[in-house]
């Protein structure tokens, strides 16, 4: 299997009065089709190396490369561009827009990458809306649906684009206990059935249990003894 | 674009209320703006009309601008000895040699000119008196040059010609003497008896002062009556194109000598008033679009704050700064375009509103109709100035918007 996302020396720093080291020294290699749950206890900067992994945030030293491209060289509308063609991000809170329906928030992404033509990127929306079992739902306006429901809406929007790797942060951090098992599943699936990447940041052993790959982070470094409370 | 529009569309319509709020300033903005823009253009124009129309493009008088330099002084230049307390010659005051200064102004291309001899005199009439001015005047070259034939009531200018004691005079003389066409006036100078006048003519202009007091007679009649034979006083001229006064007076004083006032430089300080009350105009209707663009300012800051958290999942999405920028700066455009556009249909039936007002200026005889401009150069300026004020209005937001960080913001994100 290759490699699709690799992490060197990676390290991040906050300078000011106190300077804070938020990720020191991470180095990994997540190949394609993989689960990947990153583990460890509240402040070990695992949502930071996320953002790092996921482009979001820029290291103070070490590389990433994503689909075999150094991302280091990159300015910001590039990495935004590589986000937009090869990324999907899900957070722990939905992060719909409300004024879209969810539909539209589902097509946000393609119409902003300008591949499909409005038609098709509807018939995509609708496609993976449906795969992801809320089909049903399109016309709707977020507040209206449940939380498990918004939660997989904004799944189907990290898979607007066809991603190669969708970073997940504390996806089931909001949800009840049947709708984190229902959004696990569709991780799972994703990356088994649908040879998508899952790299998802979690506090939950049960998710972690499902993840072919584990990775304990503590203060800001791999530390694969870790284990949860 | 069309993205960037519906979420520019999505971010307006969700705040109804205040996006109603700023579009209404920038609505009376315009349309107040167009309101007393159309008055005060309108109300100079029509001055600048009645200026131009209504009186002498130039009049070249008797007068000279500077003392006239002594053979002498002309002579002697570097003389060691200078001249001073020169007494003029005494001479009968008029334009001398003035029908070859005449020929040559005439020779002028585009040029009309009519010489009059002005002084003054009085009317006596049923044992009273009352001081006129007297012109005298050649009714032809007096018609090239002046509306006066327009605004006879009665009677006509030409009749001057057919009848040397005629006098044409004005509404407000005639009604104050309570005389008609065909009754006899006095009409006494200070260099001659009472003369029997006959009036062959009434004008009315609708200047109090003027048809109380103005008179017309012939050329030669005055030349008699003011004791000025072979003289006048006065060439009026008046140009196919009004603007080009300046240049010709200064072409005629050069030329002949005599002081030449052009209807500009006469009316030199009214320019200035009238630019000066522009200003003014300008920076205080300009202030209410300033005014109503803090309102959009507003607007956009208050979305910018609330959807800090949705720009910053576009971010993460892949959409650039400049795409976040450009949303905000459309929802500027979009209230500035709308605004504008109402603004300026109310606007419009403002004018409507005000120029069938009718009022009476103080000294005018008749009703006039509030001069409202309709040129279109005034909608383009306050389409244009409410458009600009809500882009830079908008363009702040939009910049700390373009900004926003999205790990910032969803680091602190519950």
């Amino acid at each position: 299997m290759s490699v699709v996302l690799r992490a060197e020396n990676l390290a991040r720093r906050l300078e000011g009065e106190v300077p804070v080291t938020l990720v020191d020294g991470v180095s990994l290699e997540i190949e394609r089709g993989q689960f990947v749950a990153i583990m460890g206890p509240s402040g070990s900067g695992k949502s930071s190396l996320l953002y790092l992994l996921g482009l979001l945030d820029v290291p103070t030293s070490g590389r990433v490369w994503l689909d075999g491209e150094d991302t280091s060289r990159y300015g910001e509308d590039e990495l935004a561009d590589r986000r937009l063609g090869k990324l999907g991000f899900v957070f722990q809170f939905h992060f719909l827009l409300a004024e879209f329906s969810v539909l539209d928030n589902v097509t946000l992404p393609m119409r902003r990458l300008g591949r499909l033509d409005d038609a098709a990127a509807q018939a995509r929306g609708m496609e993976v809306l449906t795969r992801l079992g809320v089909g049903d739902q399109a016309k709707k306006r977020p507040h209206q649906l449940s939380g498990g429901q918004r939660q997989r809406v904004a799944i189907a929007r990290a898979l607007a684009n066809d991603p190669l790797v969708i970073l997940a942060d504390e996806p089931t951090g909001n949800l009840d206990s049947a709708s984190s098992a229902n959004v696990q599943k569709i991780l799972r699936d994703l990356a088994h059935e649908a040879g998508k990447t899952i790299v998802a940041v979690t506090h939950d052993g049960a998710f972690a249990s499902a993840a072919d790959q584990r990775i304990g982070l503590v203060d800001g470094r791999i530390n694969n003894d870790w284990r949860p409370g | 674009m069309t993205l960037r529009l519906d979420i520019a569309l999505a971010h307006l319509t969700s705040r109804r209320r205040q996006t109603a709020v700023s579009l209404s300033g920038v609505v009376l903005g315009v349309a107040f703006f167009l309101a007393v823009s159309s008055l005060m253009r309108g109300s100079e124009k029509d001055f600048m009309k009645r200026l131009v129309d209504n009186s002498a493009h130039i009049t070249v008088s008797d007068e000279y601008r500077a003392p006239r330099e002594q053979p002498a002084e002309l002579r002697w230049a570097d003389g060691a000895i200078g001249i001073s307390n020169v007494k003029p010659q005494t001479e009968t005051r008029g334009i001398r040699g003035y029908r070859q200064k005449l020929e040559f102004i005439e020779s002028l291309p585009g040029v009309r000119v009519a010489p009059v001899l002005v002084g003054s005199a009085a009317v006596v009439f049923a044992g009273r008196q009352e001081g006129i001015t007297l012109s005298g005047v050649i009714p032809e070259t007096l018609k090239g040059v002046s509306t006066i034939d327009d605004k006879i009531v009665e009677g006509s200018l030409d009749a001057l010609a057919a009848n040397p004691n005629g006098i044409v005079v004005g509404k407000g003389l005639a009604d104050k003497f309570n005389v008609g066409l065909g009754r006899t006036v006095g009409v006494s100078t200070p260099n001659s008896a009472v003369r029997p006048m006959k009036v062959v003519g009434v004008f009315r202009t609708g200047i109090s002062n003027y048809d109380d007091t103005q008179t017309f007679v012939l050329l030669k009649r005055a030349q008699v009556m003011l004791d000025r034979p072979n003289r006048v006083n006065r060439f009026i001229l008046q140009l196919d194109d009004a603007y080009e006064a300046r240049g010709v007076a200064t072409r005629i004083e050069r030329s002949i000598g005599y002081k030449s006032v052009s209807w500009q430089e006469a009316s030199e300080d009214l320019v200035s008033v009238l630019m000066i009350r522009n200003i003014i105009m300008y920076s205080v209707v300009s202030a209410i679009l300033v005014v109503a663009s803090f309102g959009i300012y507003n607007t956009l800051s208050t979305i910018v704050m609330e959807k800090t958290r949705d720009i910053a999942i576009m971010k993460s999405m892949g959409f650039h700064a400049r795409d976040v920028r450009v949303v905000f700066l459309l929802e500027g455009f979009i209230v500035g375009t709308i605004g504008s556009s109402l603004g300026l249909l109310i606007g419009v039936a403002l004018m409507k509103v005000l120029s069938g007002i009718a009022i009476r200026v103080p000294g005018a005889t008749e009703e006039i109709f509030l001069p409202v401009w309709w040129g279109a150069e005034q909608y383009l300026m306050a389409a244009a100035f409410a458009l600009s004020s809500c882009l830079v209005a908008a363009y702040l937001p939009a910049r700390k918007a373009g900004r926003v960080h999205p790990v910032d913001i969803l680091r602190g994100a519950t």
